[in-house]
């Protein structure tokens, strides 16, 4: 029961001011400033951009440093600021087979055509603390080599080529959008991947790793990562064409995975796929991971009652702002609830020990 | 959407490179180049979201991958022309810039905007995209083999 309650707003707003003091802390530090934030802190402004579900490097950085740090608040602020924006139109899908590669590496072929590119990665860092980044000084340049213009082929064309991994046969129906219709089950694969490109990191992590440990594996091979920059097309109603009106750097992961085969069919890899908006290839991993689990049914597989096999459980639980909007809210005022729990309690407590009483005599 | 005439294609090109050109540069060099051209709005610039599709294993069904803000609108040159703009992002002054690039353009003086504005900023561009693809290339790995371990 909810009963409306006055009272507070000194309090409240005493609190939101120290907030702000506290969010600039000590004058004698440097404020840090928007373009740090984009320029300095891109991985976790790629975060918020992908579980924000909106690409814009700037409101990010803004939200992040709004949210002193806390990802999830800052990610809260990206969503509660799309919804006041008006939806212009969507873009043709992005064509990733032209992506401007930063990184794309592939585990399952050494020689791939276009080669082993690593990019900017952690990889192969030895996870040491770096002391000289405490003490302010120059970066040395990146080095750079002449490079082939040629946009990178597809590693699982070469799989595609030789009939021996499952076909994603190109469809043009018009995806249905979470954010314009309720969730409802069973959602099909499109839904399923917008729920996971914009779920929370960590869950789709632990999902995906769990399958990893024996909770429906299915053997993934990561066939290529890629990281870089696509173009985004829309259409112009009144041009009567398609221009191009940015374009957004994403991470996708296409992996290959153990076989199906049936009668008619001989045995062939099947695929798990992750496409995130920034450079986050560990939640595009993820993502391809519990993808390619959701996709028992369809590929003819046995349901093992497995967490990650459980599309309504992963799409209901994916979502990190759904997720602390009914966690958090139990610390709100609830005191006429447990105001009449605590009658409760005391009414059977009272009835046990009259029973108690009267046992006795 | 297939089969443009060769004039929409140019403009479908310029239109795309005015979007994905920086703007602090574009307005650099619109600046010293054109005095601000009389125009009335035909729509003043709005700030919305386009919703970003993309393919399941990038070659399959669309799904929906994300809003991207833009800014769009469209103008009319005192002369006549009318200007339109679709940008990536939040910036009035950038849309507003492009839509009177793609307006001038209809004009005479585009061969004089070609030279001065849209030359520049595909240089700009070809020269961040090669500088960032030149780094991807130093970091190519590349194998020798240590030995094998058939014997």
């Amino acid at each position: 029961m909810y009963v409306a309650v006055k009272g507070g707003e000194r309090a409240i707003e005493n609190a939101h001011n120290w907030l702000d003091e506290e969010r600039r802390g000590p004058q004698d530090i440097a404020e840090l400033s928007i373009a740090q934030i984009r320029a300095q802190l891109s991985l976790a402004v790629n975060r918020v951009m992908a579980e924000g579900s909106l690409y814009d490097p700037d409101l990010a950085a803004l939200a992040i440093k709004q949210a002193r740090g806390d990802l999830i608040e800052a990610i809260f602020l990206i969503r509660a600021y799309r919804t006041t924006l008006p939806r212009l139109g969507h873009s043709h899908p992005i064509d990733t087979g032209t992506m401007r590669c930063d990184r794309r590496i592939s585990a399952t072929f050494k020689d791939v055509p276009g080669g082993q590119v690593l990019g900017p990665t952690f990889d192969y860092t030895h996870r040491l603390l770096d002391f000289a980044l405490a003490a302010e000084g120059a970066t040395p340049a990146a080095p750079m080599q002449a490079a082939d213009p040629a946009p990178m082929p597809r590693v699982t064309d070469y799989l595609k080529d030789e009939g021996i991994i499952q076909t994603e046969p190109p469809c043009d129906a018009t995806p249905p959008d979470m954010t314009r219709a309720p969730m409802e089950f069973p959602a099909g694969r499109p839904l399923r991947l917008q729920a996971l490109t914009r779920g929370d990191e960590g869950f789709v992590l632990s999902m995906a790793y769990s399958t990893q440990r024996g909770y429906a594996r299915n053997h993934p091979f990561v066939g290529e990562l890629r990281i870089g920059a696509v173009d985004v097309s829309v259409d112009i109603p009144a041009l009567g064409f398609a221009v191009d009106i940015g374009e957004i750097t994403v991470t996708e992961c296409e992996t290959v995975n153990q076989f199906t085969g049936s009668k008619s069919q001989p045995p062939q890899f099947t695929r798990g796929y992750g496409l995130v908006f920034g450079q986050t290839e560990r939640k595009a991993i993820s993502m391809a991971l519990v993808d390619r689990a959701l996709r028992w049914d369809e590929l003819g597989e046995d349901n093992l009652g497995a967490p990650a096999q459980d599309e309504e459980f992963v799409i209901s639980h994916a979502d990190n702002i759904q997720a602390t909007g009914f966690l958090e809210h139990i610390k709100l005022p609830h005191y006429v609830d447990f105001q009449s729990e605590l009658e409760l309690v005391r009414k059977m407590r009272a009835e046990v020990t009259a029973k108690t009483q009267e046992a006795a005599e | 959407m297939q089969g443009l005439q060769a004039d929409q294609k140019l403009r479908q090109a310029w239109m795309g490179q005015l979007a994905k050109a920086p703007s602090d540069n574009l307005a650099k060099l619109f600046d010293s180049f054109v005095k601000q051209p009389e125009f009335t709005w035909l729509q003043a610039p709005e700030i919305g979201a386009v919703m970003v599709r993309g393919r399941a294993g990038g070659t399959g069904a669309q799904f929906n991958l994300g809003e991207m803000t833009i800014t769009r609108c469209a103008l009319r040159l005192a002369s006549g022309e009318v200007g339109h703009a679709y940008v990536q992002g939040r910036d009035k002054a950038h849309a507003q810039r492009a839509a009177l690039v793609d307006a001038l353009m209809q004009t005479d003086q585009a061969p004089a905007l070609q030279s001065a504005i849209l030359g520049p900023l595909a240089a700009e561009a070809a020269a961040r995209n090669t500088a960032r693809a030149q780094k991807a290339a130093a970091t190519k790995v590349e194998f020798f083999t240590m030995m094998r371990g058939e014997d």
